[in-house]
């Protein structure tokens, strides 16, 4: 074992986390959002919306994400328009284009997510809702949300776990994140699977972090579920 | 830089790309049919050793889908591309050759894919495996079937049903995550469509067929899947 070797690849590796922190937290930030309106267009009654939407979501979904960020990154240069437009000094940053296709990918698959925590939502409460005369703004602020985010909760964990995985490709268009740099050492040292197992441990971290991140969130928003302290004492 | 329309890029033809997005949709095909199987061959072991293997196995077997699910698809590619390399050239210097010998990309590509496919397969099949009624297995033991005859008649048959729909979700991955493989130098779609895009200078039109041949090639698949899921649920009784 060569432990300098292992201990500078570390430090190295290190110093290339906050960048895929940054591009994952932009992301999902912005992808949520995102996902949140997809969502309700989605559920829409009108065919426009609802159709919008769905095509949308096919189409992110049928497609790798490394195409898409090359369609932002390289294919958008390609009109004299966009060049000249107001977007340009953020679009021909390679950084905005992978928060952009990070984004516009994890919103598709999020919407869905969020989709299928709206429709758990018992019929009877937002009848009992309307019932007590609620405006749509406040029973989807205090009924239906509420309900959707615990039910969305696990699947949502996973998108945020595939999320950081993705931005990996990043590297791709020249960003020097975590596997920007674990290539980068590989290809100077030749040493793949240290670099590897170093690279891999950092992710799986994270990860690990983000998944215990979900499940206290979890237990924090389902006091209801729990058993009381005495019963919990007479186990 | 020569403007060429639309439809002189995918025209076939000696000025025409058709030709060889074909071969680049092909490669993708082969690369992700390849890395389906294996890692189709990779699950079965894998979740045989979760569901009935002792502790060591089950160690190893939950450390290998640990690790292949929560680490990045690209970094793994890349595991096997260098690294797969560097074992070559090392075999290959024994053998007298000097210097680097490279894998070739589509070898790497399905190999990583495999791997990583493998990790998914594990889970569906484990699961699947553990919905099968006890009480058809019992059946079957009761009717005097050997262990293989169970497998082959009773086991084999209700798990692959239980698992289509998961295997259909992991297909549509490795079919996505194949496009990876292109930063090995496999020529397939997107490789074709970024060769295109450099000596074109028309990186959209490339990238945006690129896109609508992943979206064609999903598609398809899913239309597929359907008709098969369809032909296996004949027999259960719904509700």
């Amino acid at each position: 074992m060569d432990w300098p070797f292992l201990s500078d690849t570390l430090s190295e590796l290190l110093t290339a986390v906050p960048l895929t922190l940054e591009l994952g937290v932009i992301s999902l930030l912005f992808g949520t959002a995102f996902a949140l309106l997809l969502a309700l267009m989605r559920l829409s009654q009108r065919p426009l919306l609802s159709g919008t939407a769905q095509f949308y979501i096919f189409l992110i979904r049928g497609t790798p994400l490394l195409v898409q960020m090359f369609l932002i990154y390289y294919g958008l240069s390609q009109y004299a328009a966009i060049r000249h437009s107001f977007v340009w000094p953020l679009l021909r940053q390679p950084y905005w284009c992978a928060v952009l296709a990070l984004s516009l990918n994890t919103a598709a698959y999020v919407a869905e997510v969020v989709r299928g925590g709206l429709l758990t939502v018992p019929h009877g409460q937002i009848e009992a809702a309307r019932a007590c005369g609620m405006s749509s703004l406040l029973m989807f602020r205090r009924i239906i949300m509420p309900q959707a985010i615990r039910q969305a909760l696990p699947a949502y964990g996973n998108e945020i776990i595939l999320l950081v995985k993705a931005t990996s490709l990043a590297s791709v268009i020249t960003l020097m994140e975590i596997t920007g740099v674990a290539a980068r050492v590989i290809a100077e040292s030749y040493r793949t699977v240290e670099v590897f197992i170093i690279a891999g441990a950092i992710y799986l971290v994270i990860n690990f972090l983000l998944t215990k991140l979900v499940t206290i969130t979890e237990y924090k928003l389902t006091p209801h579920l729990r058993q009381p302290a005495q019963a919990r004492k007479a186990d | 830089m020569n403007q060429s329309g639309f439809l002189d890029i995918i025209a076939f033809g000696p000025t025409g790309w058709g030709a060889a997005l074909v071969d680049g949709a092909a490669m993708t095909v082969a690369i992700a049919i390849s890395g389906f199987l294996l890692g189709g061959v990779i699950g079965l072991l894998s979740a045989w050793a979760k569901i009935a293997g002792g502790n060591a196995l089950q160690m190893v077997a939950n450390g290998y889908t640990t690790i292949f699910r929560g680490v990045p698809e690209l970094l793994i590619i890349y595991l096997f591309y260098f690294g797969g390399s560097a074992l070559v050239s090392w075999i290959a210097g024994h053998f007298g050759a000097t210097g680097f010998v490279g894998l070739p990309g589509y070898l790497a590509g399905s190999l990583a894919i495999g791997a990583i496919s493998g990790a998914f397969h594990t889970e569906i099949f484990r699961g699947a495996y553990l919905v099968v009624n006890p009480g058809e297995i019992e059946a079957a033991r009761a009717c005097g079937m050997s262990r293989m005859l169970r497998l082959r008649r009773i086991i084999a048959p209700l798990t692959l049903r239980n698992a289509l729909p998961g295997l259909g979700n992991v297909w549509q991955m490795v079919l996505k995550d194949s496009a990876l493989v292109s930063v090995t130098g496999a020529v397939d779609i997107l490789r074709q469509a970024q060769i295109g895009a450099g000596s074109t200078g028309l990186p959209f039109d490339f990238f945006f067929i690129a896109a609508a041949l992943y979206l064609a090639i999903s598609t398809a698949s899913a239309v597929m899947l359907r008709v098969s899921e369809r032909r296996l649920q004949r027999g259960v009784r719904r509700g």
